[in-house]
């Protein structure tokens, strides 16, 4: 029963990546998850917790000009309040919470299914591979083949874990500004250089003439206003659309560039390598986690979708000049991702000794890795490229969502740091695999003879 | 023209199950929950009985065509029982799930009731259903070419989306007592555009009949086509 009672409750995620510039606009408490973290929080007013369901967010962000991603666990970290009231109200969130996150899963996966099945060049096999799958597979011999994916896998994932390790020990010595520099790098790559490539088959695809200055004033803009909007301010929705774009760019490369077995194994292995990153208590991500509690400090991922809601607009008025100060100590500066929003908001007791009386719903909204959303497309979008079965599509787009669901339903359980990859690629792999060796030809057998089940 | 047929056939086949997703279910996050979960559930009944229509095929001689049919009735049979079954297994969850939710409620109720529940999830499943059975013809129907140039029929397209719509079937799930799930099934039998309207009967055991016999009725039925 406590199962379903705590469906959905809502969570805290990790958060991968500090910026620590000491923007006194970009601090955003709602989004910081400070509310989240222990129950010691000395400031943190108990009594008006029922306007704070907590947040879910798997933060995943792989720097693409390394071209790898670190896989970020959904952790949940709730604060101690009364039980029943919390759970009574943050039910009616959690519902809102997952559609919250289907939405936006949903809207990259279309985005990346319907790019491959329009435009050929994402799915043409090229002899060119990344460097992280260095083996080729040659499609005649098939243990050579599987040979091949697995060496690539195991490439891919030593590179992944070097890279998250090198991240844990740059966060742990705090050198916020080379993590921050970092992804403004990969994020300009993907912005400008993806997008223009993507363009460029799009047009050649739809056989849309275009010339050159044109087109460097649509991805100058493009570019622009997508670095400000994910990295500083901007409308929400704007920021959200971007997160999406670039999640489903950076998951086309991975479908064009990663083997044809080599990127079933990876997304296996990328599954296991989550889960053991979060739970076990040498793994990286947990390490990173906990570091990040000690310090008692919001870590931001630079790259993080959030579909926060309204915001408490009463709070900008309310700033205390302590909070102010807390602010600047803790250099937890996150990028205000969702705008506009002044709040001031060190600590979140503060700013709920003040709301309480307030109606106005509060919702810090969810969060989700990019990695998660990149993944997630990954398997779909390759489900859509093996020829022209519709069927498996949808049944793997399923399979994720409900992945998605049940791995909310985990967390508001067991209310600690848990991957969010498993469940739904395990789902994704299974029904896969499974549609399109078992369930096809008995589709195709009906459909050919026009019989319904 | 291609393109007219595609649509045409889409909103012949999918449009009420579209117009009532729209209108009733996107409103309310609990309910697309609910839809999805029930798209599932028909997923994971349609996986077992293709797995085993499709141990059957292997073992059996595949040249014989006879047998091959045989067989694939057989496998209707099996996947529409595995349907009704896996729908029961989904109502049962759902019970549980709406104990769970009224328990800790504020309201004297939960947020939803069970015939609410019983609407959306089998709106889920017929959606998953009908779409199985009528996307790939659908994205066919956009390609080149037109249907019926060698002999076939040219009402294709159109026979199969009105059948589908036929079977979409939206079924009701009503608990009237504790102990016992009655479903209410109404479908719509759409045939060379004359409606004929069958209504089941209200004892559960005629529902899982009822489906199966509409299924058979499309076998009797593109047997003489």
């Amino acid at each position: 029963m406590r199962l379903l009672q705590l469906w959905a409750f809502g969570f805290c995620h990790l958060l991968f990546m500090n910026t620590s510039d000491s923007e006194e606009d970009s601090y955003n408490e709602r989004s910081a998850l400070v509310q989240c973290e222990s129950p010691t929080i000395p400031s943190y007013n108990q009594d008006h917790d029922m306007s704070l369901p907590q947040e879910t967010d798997t933060k995943r962000r792989r720097p693409v000009s390394s071209g790898l991603d670190e896989p970020g666990p959904v952790e949940r970290e709730r604060a101690s309040t009364p039980d029943g009231e919390e759970e009574e109200l943050t039910l009616k969130y959690g519902a809102k919470h997952v559609i919250m996150l289907f939405i936006p899963v949903t809207l990259c996966m279309v985005v990346v299914v319907a790019t491959i099945k329009s435009v050929s060049f994402y799915t043409e096999k090229t002899s060119q591979r990344l460097i992280y799958t260095p083996f080729e597979e040659d499609p005649n011999s098939v243990g050579q083949r599987l040979l091949n994916s697995l060496l690539n896998t195991m490439v891919m994932i030593s590179v992944i874990v070097v890279m998250t390790i090198i991240l844990v020990v740059l966060y742990k010595y705090r050198c916020y500004k080379f993590i921050h520099g970092w992804l403004i790098l990969s994020s300009l790559m993907l912005l400008f250089w993806f997008s223009f490539m993507y363009l460029g088959e799009v047009f050649k695809t739809y056989n849309v003439a275009m010339d050159y200055p044109t087109l460097v004033m649509i991805i100058w803009n493009f570019g622009v206003v997508g670095m400000i909007c994910i990295h500083w301010k901007g409308p929400l929705r704007l920021q959200q659309a971007y997160l999406i774009v670039i999640s489903a760019l950076m998951a086309l490369i991975f479908i064009k560039y990663l083997p044809e077995w080599s990127a079933w194994v990876i997304l296996g292995a990328i599954s296991i390598y989550d889960l053991i990153a979060v739970l076990c208590p040498k793994g990286p991500l947990r390490m990173l986690v906990e570091t990040a509690q000690e310090r008692n400090e919001p870590i931001f991922p630079a790259l993080i979708y959030s579909s926060a809601m309204v915001w408490m607009v009463g709070m900008a008025d309310s700033s205390n000049p302590d909070s102010a100060d807390e602010r600047q100590r803790n250099e937890g500066g996150a990028l205000a991702q969702e705008g506009v929003e002044s709040e001031d908001d060190a600590t979140q007791g503060g700013r709920r000794r003040y709301s309480a009386e307030e109606d106005l719903e509060e919702d810090r909204g969810v969060k989700l890795g990019l990695g998660d959303f990149i993944f997630y497309s990954v398997l779909v979008g390759k489900a859509a490229t093996t020829g022209g079965d519709w069927n498996t599509t949808l049944a793997c787009f399923v399979a994720i969502l409900i992945g998605l669901c049940l791995t909310l339903l985990l967390l508001a359980i067991f209310k600690k740091a848990l991957p969010a990859l498993p469940i739904s690629i395990t789902f994704g792999l299974v029904f896969y695999f499974s549609t399109d060796n078992l369930v096809r030809p008995f589709m195709d057998s009906l459909a050919a003879h026009q019989y319904y089940i | 023209m291609t393109l007219a047929v595609f649509f045409g056939c889409a909103f012949i086949a999918f449009g009420p199950s579209f117009s009532l997703f729209v209108f009733t279910v996107a409103k309310d996050p609990l309910r697309v929950i609910i839809l999805i979960a029930g798209a599932f559930f028909w997923l994971l009944s349609l996986l077992l009985s293709s797995l085993v229509w499709f141990i059957a095929v292997k073992a059996s001689n595949s040249q014989d065509l006879g047998l091959q049919r045989g067989l694939l009735m057989f496998g209707v049979f099996f996947s529409v029982l595995l349907q009704e079954v896996f729908r029961f297994v989904y109502y049962r969850l759902l019970r549980k799930a709406n104990e769970g939710l009224a328990a800790i409620s504020d309201d004297d109720g939960s947020a939803i009731s069970v015939r609410q529940m019983a609407y959306v999830a089998g709106l889920g499943f017929g959606i998953m259903s009908g779409a199985f059975s009528m996307i790939n013809v659908l994205s066919d129907s956009l390609g080149p070419g037109t249907v019926g140039i060698f002999g076939d029929s040219q009402y294709y397209f159109i026979t199969a989306g009105e059948l589908l719509q036929s079977l979409m079937g939206h079924d009701l799930f009503i608990q009237l007592s504790d102990d016992v799930y009655i479903s209410i099934s109404k479908k719509w039998l759409v045939l060379w555009s004359r409606v004929t309207y069958v209504l089941q009967s209200w004892c559960w055991a005629c529902r899982p009949s009822g489906h199966h016999s509409c299924s058979y009725l499309t076998l009797t039925l593109c047997c003489c086509m």
